[in-house]
Order: C-alpha cells, then sequence, then structure tokens
C-alpha cells in the first residue's frame, strides 16, 4: 500500500518556505494525524511515513527539507534512518527532527550521536515544535553541515 | 669339537660390539642433553631389570640344568615372586631414593639408621669382599667363552693373562663406566647412557640366548619333545627332570634359593642402581613388574633343551657351562657361535658396568671420603671439589675393575669363584633385615643394623666364604669336616650340628638367624637417638611427606647462608649451587638470594643435594662443619613433627577456607549478575512503559494544542480530533490499569480468590460479551463446548479477563469481510483447554517466540490494532498462576490461534469424589 500523501500546496499566509517538502515518520497513526495537520496548517507539503523503511525510501526519492522522524518504529528504527541519510551524499543535507517517547539520556546521545540536527521528546509543544521546524529552515541548507 | 674360529675374528667381532655400545650410550646421552630422553619409558625400564641376567645364568643356568636338573628354575621364581609386591615394596624404595637424593645401596641403609658413616662403611665393605668375586666371575666368562671359541685351551682352561683380551675388555669397560658413569658428580641424577646400553644389552643377550635355543631345539633336534625323547634314554638324566635331585631337604633348598634370588633382585647393588636410582618413574614398575618376569621366563624357555641336547649331543664329557657355545660350534655353525658369544659378552659388560658404577660410587661416597673428611684432608672450606670427587670416583672404578681382573687371574678354576654367584647372593642378603626393616619399623636402631650386618656377615664368611677358600685347596680343609681346634659344633658348614642342609641353605638360614636376632634384639636393648628416629620417620612414612613445604625438618641450629653457598658450590659447581639458591629464593618468596635466611629448610635442601654427590652420610658431616648445630633427641623429634602435623591441619585449613570463600564470591558474583539483569529489566520496563503512556498523551496534548490554536476549524475536522483525544484517553487508562495489575502480578501483591469454576458458563459469558465488538468488525464468534465439563479450581474474574483479552485480541485481526473467530472448549482426562482461533494473518514467524513478552504487539506499524501490549503477558501470568499453560498454536497460512490448558487437580487440590477441597490441600 502506498502511504504516501499527495502533495496539496495550498495558499497558506506564513512567511515560511512555502511548499516546502516536510516528511512525517511515526508510527503511530494518531500522532501522524497531529503533525499532518499542523504542518498543513502552516503551507508545507506533507509526506507521510509508517515505518523507518519506508522514511529512507521517500526520503531518497522526494528529497524533504525536513523530515520529523519517530525514534521508536518497528523494522528501522529512526535512529538507523539518521545514519542512512547522513551517510548518503544525495540526501545529507535533509534536516532531520528525531521525535522519542523515551526520553532517557542514552536515546538522546543516540539520536545526536545519529546525526539528527534536534531533539524533541514527545509529548511535544506544538508551538515549540512549530517554531524549531521553522527557525531551521530558515537557516541556509548549506554550510550548516559540513560534507 | 668342530672347527675353532680365529682370535682376531673373536676379538674383532668383541671389539665391535663393545663400539656399538659406546655408541648407543653416546646417542642416549646426546637425547638427554636435548631433552628429548630415551630412557623415560617402562619399556627401557623393564629391559634395564634383566642386567639381573649376568653371564653366570647366562652360560650357568645350561651347566646347572645339565648338572642338576630343574634347580635352575629358583634363580628366577624369586625375583618373579618378588615383582609381585614390587609396587609396594620397590615403590617405596624409589620413593624415598628420589625424596631424598640416595645413591647408593650402602647410602640408603646408612641414610635411614641417622646417616651414619659406619653403617655405610660396613654396607660397602660387605659389598666389595661378596661382589668382587661376581666381579670376576664374568671376566671368566668372557675369558672362557674366548678360550672356547678359538680352542686354545680345552674345557676353558684359563690362557695366560696377556695373551685373551680379558684385561682388554675389562679395561673398556672401566672406560666406558667413567664416560657414561661419571658425566656429572650427582650420582643421584641418572646415567642415561648407561641405562640405554644396558637395556640394549638386555636385548642382545634374549635374542642371542633364543637364536641358540631355537638351533638346537629345532635345528639339531626335532623341537622339545624330540630333545625330551632322545635324553631320556641316557642314564641318569630323568633325575635332572624331577625335584628329588637333592634328598630329603629337596624343600628347604628351593625355599632357600628362591629366597636368595628373591632378596638378590631388590639388594645386589646393580639391582638397587637399575631399579631405584635410575628409576625415571616409579609408574613405570607397573609395566616392569610383568615385563621383567616374562624377560626371565623367556631366557629360560630353552635352558633344559639346552643342557640336554648338550648331554645327548657331546657328551657327559664335555662342559656344560659352555654348551651355549660349542653346540652350535660343534654343529658347524661358527656365525651362531658368535653371536651367542657376543650374548655371552653382553651379559658379562651389561653388569661389569652397572656393578662397577654400584660399588665405585659406593667405594668413593662411603670409604673415600669419609677417610679423607676424618683425615682433614677434605674440609668443608676451600676451593673447587668436584673434580677432585669425580676423579676419585674414576679411580675407584678402575680399581673395582682391576680388583675384579686381579681376582680372576689369581682364582682362576677355584672353586671359590665358580660358585660364586650365590655366594655373592648370600652375602648382599644380609642387607634385607637392615634394608626391609628399616622401611617399615620405626624402631629400629643403627646399633641394631650394625649389629646384624656385622653378625650376618660374619656367619656368612664362616660358614661360606671360608669352605670356599678351604674348597679351592688354598687352606687346610680338615676344620670344615672336624670343625676348627676339633670342636665339631663348630664345623662351618654344619653349625651346631644342623646338618641334612646344603650348605648355602645351612649358611643362609645361620647368617640371616643371626643377623636378623641381633637387629630386632639390639634395636630393642636401646631406644633411638633423634637423628635415628627423624630419618626412621622419613623413611617409614615417606608417602605421606612428600616434598610440601609443611613438611617437618628435623634440624635445630644456627648456619650463615654463606657458608652454606661456599659448601655447595664447593661439591657441586657453581652453577648447581646458584641454582639451588635461587630456587630455594623463589620457592620461599624471598626475592634475591642474599637475603635468605639459613634456616633449617635450606639446611635441609643444601644437605640433601650435596647427599646426591657425596652420600648421606659424608654430605651430614660436612653440613655439620659449617653449621652450629643443637643436638635433637628423641622427644624434640617428636616436637618437631608434632609442629609440622600442626601446620599440615593449618595449610589444610586454609586451603578449605579459600575454597569455600572462592565459591561465596562466586555465588555472590552470579547472584550480582542476576540482580543487575533484573535491574536491566525493569529499566526496560519503566523505559517502555513511559514509551508506552507518553504515545497516547503524545496525540492527546498535540491535538487539544492544534484546536485551541486553531479557532476557525472545521466542525467536522474538530469532531475527529474529539473522538481521537477520547480514544487515546481510554487507551490511556486501560495502560495504567494494566500497568497496575501486572505491576501486582509480578510483585506478589495480586488478589487471588480460588472457586469452583465452570468453565462452559464462562466462556459462553466471556463469548457473549465480546459478541457486539465482533459484531462492529464485521465478524461472528463460533463456540463449540462439550455438553459439561468438570470444575476446576480457579478465580472466574481473572479467567474472564483472560478469555476477553483472547477473544479482542482475535477481533482485531480478522479479515473486514468474513471475519471469524472459533472459541473451542475441550475437556480430557487431564484438564481442559480452551482455544480461540481467528482467521486472519497469523502471527509472523519473527514475533512468535516473544509475543508473550510485555509491549510486544502484533502487527505490523501499518494497521496496529489498539492495544497495550501488555494482554497476552498477564493472561499468561493468570494462567501460569492457576497451574496450567498458555500458547500461541500457529500453523502456516492459517489464522492465529492462542490456547491455554488448565489442570483438573489445580494446585493438586481437586480430588475426584466427595473429597471436599479443603480436605484435599490439607492432604497435599
Amino acid at each position: 500500500m502506498d502511504r504516501e500523501i499527495a502533495v496539496e500546496t495550498g495558499p497558506t499566509p506564513a512567511p515560511c518556505p512555502q511548499g516546502a517538502k516536510v516528511l512525517i515518520a511515526d508510527d503511530e497513526p494518531n500522532i501522524v494525524v497531529s503533525l499532518e495537520f499542523m504542518m498543513k496548517r502552516e503551507g508545507f507539503a506533507v509526506l507521510v511515513a509508517r515505518d523507518g523503511r519506508e522514511a529512507l525510501e521517500t526520503i531518497r526519492r522526494e528529497h524533504p527539507r525536513l523530515v520529523l522522524l519517530d525514534a521508536t518504529m518497528p523494522g528501522m528504527s529512526g535512529f538507523d534512518v539518521c545514519e542512512a541519510v547522513r551517510a548518503d551524499a544525495e540526501v545529507r543535507s535533509t534536516r532531520i527532527v528525531m521525535l522519542t517517547a523515551k526520553g532517557r539520556e542514552t536515546d538522546m546521545a543516540r539520536g545526536v550521536g545519529a546525526g539528527a540536527d534536534a531533539y524533541v521528546t514527545k509529548p511535544f509543544s506544538t508551538r515549540e515544535l512549530m517554531q524549531k521546524v521553522k527557525d531551521m529552515l530558515a537557516e541556509p541548507p548549506a554550510g550548516s553541515l559540513p560534507a | 669339537m668342530g672347527p675353532a674360529l680365529s682370535p682376531a675374528l673373536v676379538i674383532g667381532v668383541a671389539a665391535l660390539y663393545l663400539a656399538v655400545l659406546f655408541a648407543v650410550a653416546a646417542f642416549a646421552d646426546r637425547r638427554a642433553r636435548e631433552g628429548r630422553s630415551l630412557i623415560g619409558n617402562a619399556w627401557v625400564y623393564g629391559l634395564s631389570l634383566a642386567v639381573y641376567c649376568t653371564a653366570w645364568t647366562y652360560f650357568g643356568s645350561v651347566g646347572r640344568a645339565a648338572t642338576t636338573g630343574v634347580w635352575f628354575l629358583p634363580i628366577y621364581l624369586g625375583p618373579t615372586l618378588v615383582m609381585l609386591v614390587a609396587w609396594v615394596v620397590v615403590r617405596k624404595m624409589i620413593r624415598i631414593a628420589h625424596t631424598y637424593r640416595i645413591t647408593s645401596i650402602a647410602d640408603f641403609i646408612a641414610s635411614r639408621y641417622g646417616k651414619s658413616p659406619l653403617v655405610a662403611a660396613v654396607v660397602t665393605l660387605i659389598t666389595v669382599v661378596g661382589i668382587v668375586p661376581y666381579i670376576a666371575l664374568q671376566l671368566k666368562a668372557v675369558s672362557a667363552g674366548y678360550a672356547v671359541l678359538t680352542a686354545t685351551g680345552a674345557h676353558a682352561t684359563a690362557p695366560s693373562w696377556w695373551q685373551d683380551g680379558t684385561l682388554l675388555v675389562a679395561l673398556a669397560l672401566a672406560l666406558f663406566t667413567i664416560l657414561f658413569g661419571t658425566r656429572h658428580l650427582d650420582s643421584a641424577e641418572r646415567h642415561e647412557g648407561m641405562v640405554a646400553a644396558v637395556a640394549a644389552e638386555s636385548l642382545v643377550k634374549l635374542v642371542a640366548f633364543l637364536a641358540v635355543g631355537a638351533f638346537v631345539t629345532y635345528g639339531l633336534f626335532g623341537g622339545f619333545a624330540d630333545v625330551w625323547a632322545r635324553a631320556s634314554a641316557l642314564p641318569g638324566v630323568t633325575g635332572l627332570l624331577t625335584l628329588s635331585g637333592a634328598g630329603n631337604f629337596a624343600w628347604a633348598q628351593w625355599f632357600s634359593l628362591t629366597l636368595l634370588s628373591g632378596l638378590s633382585v631388590l639388594l645386589l647393588p646393580r639391582q638397587f642402581q637399575m631399579m631405584v636410582v635410575e628409576c625415571v618413574d616409579e609408574r613405570h614398575l607397573k609395566r616392569a613388574a610383568w615385563v621383567f618376569p616374562a624377560y626371565l621366563l623367556a631366557i629360560n624357555i630353552f635352558v633344559l633343551p639346552l643342557a640336554l641336547g648338550g648331554l645327548v649331543l657331546l657328551g657327559k664329557g664335555a662342559d656344560p657351562e659352555t654348551f651355549v657355545l660349542t653346540l652350535p660350534l660343534a654343529h658347524g655353525a661358527g656365525a651362531l657361535a658368535l653371536i651367542a658369544y657376543v650374548g655371552g659378552l653382553s651379559a658379562a659388560t651389561g653388569m661389569l658396568i652397572v656393578e662397577t658404577i654400584a660399588v665405585s660410587t659406593m667405594v668413593c661416597n662411603d670409604l673415600v671420603m669419609p677417610a679423607l673428611l676424618r683425615l682433614k684432608l677434605i674440609r668443608a672450606d676451600g676451593g673447587d671439589l668436584t673434580r677432585l670427587l669425580l676423579n676419585i670416583r674414576r679411580a675407584a672404578i678402575l680399581g673395582v675393575l682391576l680388583l675384579g681382573y686381579l681376582y680372576f687371574v689369581v682364582a682362576g678354576e677355584a672353586y671359590a669363584l665358580v660358585s660364586i654367584g650365590l655366594i655373592s647372593f648370600a652375602a648382599v642378603a644380609q642387607f634385607a633385615p637392615a634394608l626391609l626393616g628399616g622401611m617399615y619399623w620405626r624402631g629400629a636402631t643403627r646399633l641394631g643394623a650394625l649389629g646384624g650386618l656385622l653378625g650376618g656377615f660374619a656367619v656368612w664368611a664362616y660358614t661360606l666364604m671360608l669352605p670356599s677358600v678351604a674348597k679351592s685347596g688354598w687352606m687346610d680343609a680338615a676344620f670344615l669336616t672336624h670343625g676348627p681346634f676339633g670342636i665339631a659344633a663348630l664345623a662351618p658348614e654344619r653349625l651346631f650340628g644342623l646338618s641334612g642342609l646344603d650348605n648355602l641353605s645351612h649358611a643362609l638360614f645361620w647368617s640371616l638367624f643371626v643377623n636378623g636376632v641381633l637387629y630386632v634384639g639390639l634395636s630393642l636393648w636401646r631406644a633411638p637417638s633423634g637423628r635415628e628416629a627423624s630419618q626412621a620417620l622419613l623413611f617409614v612414612d615417606v608417602f605421606a611427606r612428600g616434598r610440601s613445604a609443611a613438611d617437618p625438618v628435623f634440624w635445630r641450629g644456627r648456619a650463615h647462608r654463606a657458608d652454606l653457598e661456599a659448601l655447595a658450590r664447593r661439591l657441586l659447581g657453581a652453577d648447581t649451587a646458584r641454582q639451588i639458591f635461587e630456587e630455594h629464593a623463589r620457592d620461599s618468596g624471598t626475592g634475591d638470594v642474599a637475603d635468605l635466611t639459613a634456616d633449617a629448610r635450606l639446611v635441609d635442601i643444601v644437605e640433601r643435594r650435596i647427599a646426591g654427590a657425596v652420600g648421606a652420610a659424608s654430605a651430614r658431616v660436612l653440613v655439620a662443619a659449617v653449621a652450629d648445630e643443637e643436638p635433637l633427641n628423641a622427644g624434640d623429634v617428636m616436637d618437631i613433627l608434632n609442629e609440622a602435623s600442626q601446620l599440615r591441619v593449618y595449610a589444610r585449613a586454609l586451603e578449605e577456607k579459600s575454597r569455600s570463600l572462592e565459591i561465596a564470591s562466586a555465588e555472590l558474583s552470579a547472584a550480582n549478575a542476576q540482580l543487575r539483569t533484573l535491574d536491566e529489566l525493569k529499566d526496560d520496563f519503566m523505559s517502555s512503559v513511559t514509551h508506552e503512556l507518553r504515545t497516547p498523551l503524545t496525540a492527546i496534548r498535540a491535538l487539544s494544542e492544534l484546536m485551541l490554536d486553531t479557532p476557525d476549524m472545521e466542525g467536522e475536522q474538530r469532531q475527529d480530533f474529539l473522538r481521537i483525544i477520547v480514544g487515546e484517553s481510554e487507551r490511556l487508562g486501560r495502560l495504567v490499569n494494566q500497568v497496575l495489575d501486572m505491576a501486582k502480578i509480578e510483585s506478589g501483591h495480586a488478589e487471588w480468590h480460588s472457586t469452583d469454576v465452570d468453565l462452559k458458563a464462562l466462556v459462553a459469558d466471556a463469548v457473549k460479551a465480546t459478541a457486539e465488538l465482533a459484531r462492529t468488525k464485521g465478524a461472528e464468534i463460533v463456540l463449540t463446548a462439550p455438553a459439561a465439563v468438570p470444575s476446576v479450581k480457579a478465580d472466574p474474574d481473572r479467567l474472564t479477563q483472560v478469555m476477553l483479552n483472547l477473544i479482542s485480541n482475535a477481533a482485531k485481526f480478522v479479515p473486514a469481510q468474513g471475519g471469524r473467530i472459533d472459541v473451542r472448549l475441550l475437556a480430557d482426562a487431564d484438564g481442559l483447554e480452551v482455544q480461540v482461533e481467528d482467521n486472519g494473518p497469523g502471527v509472523p514467524p519473527a514475533d512468535r517466540d516473544t509475543i508473550f513478552e510485555k509491549f510486544r504487539q502484533g502487527g505490523d506499524a501499518l494497521n496496529r490494532p489498539p492495544g497495550t501490549g501488555l494482554g497476552l503477558p498477564i493472561s499468561r501470568r493468570i494462567v501460569d498462576h492457576f497451574g496450567g499453560k498458555i500458547w500461541l498454536d500457529q500453523k502456516e497460512g492459517k489464522g492465529a490461534c492462542f490456547a491455554f490448558r488448565l489442570p483438573l487437580r489445580s494446585q493438586g487440590a481437586n480430588a475426584p469424589t466427595q473429597t471436599t477441597s479443603a480436605e484435599a490441600e490439607e492432604t497435599t
């Protein structure tokens, strides 16, 4: 089943990059619902993946600017996806916000070690998350990550 | 008589044989230096013991058999019987000798009796007197064999001494013995080359003798029966084959010969040398204990055929002692005769080499050294003595062999030489009480040993040696019959009127009688001194005392390390001395040799090592000279012994303590590891619970915030979000309940009610309760159950929980169309089984093993049903609690089938008939 959500480019008033592609990767459907609504409301083009493997495929195919990546997914974990992205020259500069429900320090360390740009603990504040996403996309993609 | 062989040929072959012998020994020595010993082998050890078979037996057995018939047999019976008890007696001798670095039989006996130089000297003197003629006899055999082969003298009349090679043989053997017997000063070390050569000689003489035997028996005769038949025709021969040959006292003679040969296999210096001193590993005795008797049996097979064959073919006039040579020679088999001669030569040289080493060691350590010490020609201080000592030993070797040669030249054909074999045996038999008694009787003393040895030796000399001298015509033989000064009671061969015994049995009886009486009597008369008592303990209890640190050391006094070191250096050489002290420094935990204190143990170690070079008695004198010693009395010895055994008890207790500590620490670390695992499990559980709680919270918070921040949200969207929030809230509540439930069960705080449950009704109720749920999924539940089932003892609420769990689980996985859940109740004699089967996709293989673990929800990420991941784990704990079992019965390509089974006598309670459950519980 193709879980990819078609890009909807509705006219939204926010100053952030209009129609920028973002990927939401989480295996919890209700969290996906909330994140999807939030991102679409801000005018992003939203893609959805339900597990790690699907997330990585989507990243390689669609080159989203940013990924909201759940750390704990069946099959391939968010950490593994993150590492794979950073090892892939074509998609290396993708911004990655890691979401985790565990919040243990070892998990944080692992997330940073895997190369995530930010690390957000569930349950998160939608406003703060949105701000973080906007800030991140405002920075120039090149130079933020040494090759 | 057939054609004689040329002297050059015979001497050449003999020289070649000796050269081979040197080569074998040199090879074995080289191998030993390379650390690949040839002699560390039970076969070599067993063969080397066959040095017992000398030229006297090689030629003499046939002679004896030809004149006295089966009387040659006891000489072999004795050793065979002794080897039966070798594991007990000989092993103890070996252990004692190796532990205390004993070098000879004189050393052994003297060491036991307080390291007495006098005892050592007496034993050595008896040995020299008894053995030198025996050495002469071997030389005579070499000479006689040569004479027979070259026909230089009819019937083995010795030629002039410079004409045959006998002196050369003696000198060659002296060279051999010096080369391979005095390689190192420490006589307690093994002489690998010599042992290898002797073992090889044992093979040569056996092969040669068997070759001649086979030639005569099967070549000249038609087998054993033919020999027998033709010999029986000769007058007087049948008498040879019966035991009545020696008259009425035949059994006494048999007994004394057997006893004599049995003792000699233990006590002859060469046997002691091979069996005890040269033994590499006492376990080799096990094989030697049958190899050696088997060897004796083999070498005796053809003795009678050769004797009888010789009598038949060569006539009564021929000398039976040379049948082994003359039989092949007379029948044109010159080469075989030469081989037979080499066999005899090997028998003689083997004996000569080993006997010379043994006797020269005794002479050097127990006669020369004490004399030099007494005369102050050697003192405890001064320069290196090793060269001097080696030269003394070399001189002793040459001296012993030349003495033997001299005796051979002088005595020649005399009766004294011919009969010396058994006379020698009787001489060394005098060692038996002192040696054997000393190994088992703590009360035996030096005085007893000295008295016994001297008394027995005196009687031996008077009753056996003196008559043989007289019979040789060297003195008036009249006293033999009339007694000295006409006193008939003192006639040497009929002492105190004891007549009717053969002279050997007579002498053996009186000498051992006097020996034994003096040994026991004098030992009992005076209590042993401290040193005698301590040595007695070390010998008798040698197996109880290994070489451990807890062994008692019977020495008290003061010594200086430097003095001991100097002494060791003088007698053992600088290298060995340094090695000894460094080893001791290491063993005692003292890092540096310079820090060693000269305590009793160090003194003991040094004395033992010096004893290996100069014998225990001389070592004692030398150590006493450099140390300030306190004499020990018997009481002190007991004190030291008690201290040592106390030490041993402490050591053992310590060992046990440390062992139990080890066990305890292992248990502790295992417990620790288990705790750590439990801790990790708890951490994982907490982490999982946190995750499971945060997930619905995340959805609730995010959706609520979004609704709050999006006032213009569409009504439908808002409704959707609210529905999700309610659902996630319910999930959260369920989760909290189940986590609490799980925690209660796991901590043992859960409440369990136990009543008789009608499982059929319970299952039916559960099906009814979930029917609505199933209907929303478009599935139907089908219940199959027998008409009635026996009741089980359980908590109905908990079982209902399990049923609801399984059915709602199944409902999550049924396909959207045509979903079906089969619930089956089965009963058999042992228990009840409930199966819940759906027609969904089944559980993927990867999840089957872990499905009952916490937070392992089935289904994939795309369509994971709502659940907490605790339903199945809780169900399992409930079923387990009632003694049942829950499992997944997954067949490929079918839906999942979860089943559980409850035993009818749950917890052993439910008795079949009128017994009430309460009573039944009491009976279990």
